[in-house]
């Protein structure tokens, strides 16, 4: 039984890496950059629904929308402002553009709303008839917990993963997507705009930031301006892991890692966790340098 | 005009860095520009500056005035200006000059810090907040013969020369100039452990601590050696990282599964908060006991108290206590920070007193050199009684610790209560 929670509660954490590790690939996939600053974006996105809902007491679905609203314009104006710029200067120096973003963003939240932690608010839980709150449902007497919160992220997860395997590989937009990502130049001559595809990938992966920063702190509720950081690196070994570039890899990825890292440090040691999760990592990529569903190029968006 | 942009934003990020890093306080943009003088220099250089009537001595410290651990630097930097300015508006012989830099709670940028300070001409250093930079600086302080009394930095390495309870071995000689106004935590430790025993809390005992956290690993060490000599039953060790201090659900059913009725958490109230509440939802409620880093978790911004609600914690300062230092201190501190003061900033400001008292009773000017200030003050600090807002009749032995009570707290609808 005690397996079964573990296993329960690797799946809740690995559905929070895979919703993040989702918006980095789409955006390496797409644009072949590893925007740094997506861990950050969701963190902005969390401080949005943060004040939304606790400050000016709107429900969370419109503290969700309105943190989706404003993610989406932020990525849509870093991409412009800090990468569009840099389309044909090598790689090395867009990577350390993202890292200067990044901290960007975290030291400008610092200032705007300090870096006292704030609590997010409870957004998945139900009121006992005595005035208790719940957040998980209780099974088999209590030996069992199934969280609201891990419910709702593997749902959203499966959902999300679905909706962009169908929005890449159905609609045109997705398929002029999968054109950049195959050959820029060759997809300008064909008549696409390679410009407004690479902002609306990070529109849409900014988008999913402020999802991801959402069900994040409804899981993990500490909220600091440092919150996306080291989720934001988790998922991109997620990412790496499932294949990067992949969608259904960075779910894939996503979970496993989460269930690794919890079943590691519950059979293993809590001390020597980390170390499996990447020792791990480094043999899947030794034995499949592309990631678990890297390989196969026309699986990538 | 693509280096421009790219430029732009640099220089951006690295403004909001420097703006954060000021955070506005008063005290800190006295500085002046001119400043650079060596100490030896620098009061005479000085006796034109506008609120001296007797010596200025410059007193500098270090803390995260950013970063994760703000709440604390913030906090104790807050404490310490509110105690120079009360100093200086008496006009007596003795003033203050305080300057604060960011060390962001990282060992490396707080020696640069140091240095800076030490270029500004510092002549007595406040230390580093928080354990890990300050073992650092301590290192810097001691071979600069600079004296050094840090309001909150409780690991043993901050003062050297106290071996590790586990193994018997002292790993960090003995720093002369190090003294801590705060417990130092094999104190904390094994009074913890004393106070559990004592008081019949638990019978079977679960600990999560931070490993990678001098402080939280020292808590631990003592509590767990004193813990085995009292016969108090551990039956679940587990432990997190700064990188794992999301999800505990490992944690949280190891001790659930070993049956411990009490979790003994030595760590800070940020991942404190988690584990409470994810005990909440795993359907696990034991006693809960936190240390003096757990102080903070009611003034968190959104935090269910209802969780911390039976907390119990060790700490020295308590903001409602009805005296009349206390509610001055508590007053003024709202008054400038718009909250209730934690006992980080109640620490330091009995440390700028504590240095106050004893400059005034060594009769110290400000033109004494750093090593004869330090031998001037280890002087006294090794014979003189001092009563704070952190405890009556504190006295310091040569090896740096401070000899106070910790008092026994327990949070009940929203509030510390005494326990005893």
């Amino acid at each position: 039984m005690s397996f079964l929670n573990h296993l329960i509660n690797g799946m809740g954490l690995g559905s929070v890496y895979a919703i993040i590790a989702l918006g980095y690939t789409m955006v390496y996939g797409i644009a072949k950059m590893l925007n740094f600053a997506h861990g950050d974006i969701i963190m902005v996105g969390a401080y949005v629904c943060f004040f939304a809902t606790s400050t000016y007491g709107l429900p969370p679905l419109v503290g969700v929308l309105l943190a989706m609203l404003v993610c989406t314009v932020l990525g849509v104006v870093i991409e412009r402002l800090a990468y569009k710029p840099l389309r044909q200067a090598p790689s090395l120096a867009v990577l350390i553009t993202a890292i200067g973003m990044s901290y960007f963003l975290q030291n400008a939240a610092q200032l705007l709303w300090t870096p006292n932690p704030k609590i997010f608010p409870q957004f998945f839980a139900t009121t006992n008839p005595d005035g208790t709150q719940q957040t998980a449902i209780p099974l088999f007497d209590g030996a069992l917990n199934l969280k609201y919160t891990t419910i709702v992220n593997v749902a959203a997860c499966v959902i999300i993963m679905l909706a962009l395997t169908w929005f890449t590989g159905k609609t045109k937009m997705g398929k002029a997507m999968r054109a950049c990502s195959e050959n820029k130049a060759a997809a300008q001559l064909m008549g696409i705009d390679v410009n407004a595809t690479i902002s609306l990938t990070f529109a849409i992966g900014s988008a999913l930031a402020a999802i991801a920063g959402v069900l994040y702190l409804s899981s993990y509720q500490t909220l600091v301006p440092t919150t996306g950081s080291m989720p934001g690196i988790k998922a991109f070994t997620a990412a790496v892991f499932g294949g990067i570039g992949s969608i259904p890899g960075a779910f894939l990825g996503g979970i496993l890692l989460g269930v690794i890292e919890i079943l590691a440090g519950a059979y293993i040691s809590t001390q020597l966790a980390n170390a499996i999760v990447f020792a791990v990592l480094i043999v899947t990529l030794l034995v499949r340098p592309a990631g678990l569903l890297g390989k196969p190029v026309a699986e990538k968006v | 005009m693509k280096n421009r942009t790219l430029a732009l934003l640099l220089t951006g990020a690295m403004l909001a860095g420097a703006l954060a890093g000021c955070g506005g306080g008063a005290a800190e943009s006295k500085a002046p520009a001119e400043s650079q003088a060596p100490a030896e220099s620098a009061a005479p250089a000085e006796s034109s500056a506008p609120a001296a009537t007797g010596s200025v001595f410059k007193l500098g410290g270090t803390g995260p005035l950013t970063g994760g651990a703000a709440i604390y630097g913030n906090a104790a930097k807050a404490g310490a200006e509110i105690a120079v300015e009360e100093i200086n508006a008496m006009g007596g012989d003795i003033q203050f000059e305080l300057k604060y830099e960011d060390d962001t709670h990282d060992a490396e940028k707080a020696v640069n810090a140091y240095n800076t300070l030490k270029g500004w001409g510092m002549q007595i250093f406040l230390g580093s907040v928080t354990s890990t930079p300050c073992v650092a600086t301590s290192q810097e302080a001691n071979a600069d013969k600079t004296f050094l009394l840090t309001p909150s930095a409780s690991s043993t390495d901050v003062l050297g020369g106290v071996a590790n309870p586990l193994t018997g071995t002292v790993d960090v000689p003995r720093k002369d100039t190090a003294f801590q106004m705060c417990f130092m935590d094999p104190n904390q430790g094994s009074a913890s452990a004393q106070y559990i025993f004592d008081q019949k809390l638990g019978t079977k005992v679960g600990v999560i601590y931070k490993n990678d956290d001098v402080y939280s690993t020292g808590i631990y060490n003592s509590f767990a050696a004193k813990a085995e000599e009292l016969g108090l039953e551990v039956v679940s060790t587990t432990t997190f990282t700064e990188d794992t201090q999301t999800d505990f659900s490992v944690q949280i059913s190891d001790a659930k599964d070993n049956g411990a009725d009490l979790l003994f958490l030595p760590m800070y109230y940020q991942p404190a908060s988690l584990i409470l509440s994810q005990c909440k939802s795993a359907g696990y409620a034991p006693k809960f006991f936190g240390v003096d880093g757990m102080d903070g978790i009611l003034t968190l911004d959104g935090f269910d108290v209802t969780l911390a609600e039976g907390v119990m914690l060790l700490t020295p300062f308590n903001s409602d206590a009805t005296d009349d230092a206390t509610k001055s201190f508590v007053e003024k501190y709202k008054a400038k920070m718009g909250e209730v003061p934690n006992q980080f900033a109640a620490d330091n400001y009995d440390c700028v007193y504590a240095i106050y008292n004893a400059l005034k009773a060594a009769g110290a000017t400000a033109d004494m050199s750093n090593e004869e200030l330090c031998n001037a003050l280890i002087g006294q600090f090794t014979t003189m009684t001092f009563d704070g807002l952190t405890g009556e009749g504190m006295t310091w032995t040569a090896d740096g610790a401070v000899s106070k009570s910790p008092k026994g707290m327990v949070i009940e609808n929203g509030a510390y209560v005494g326990m005893d």
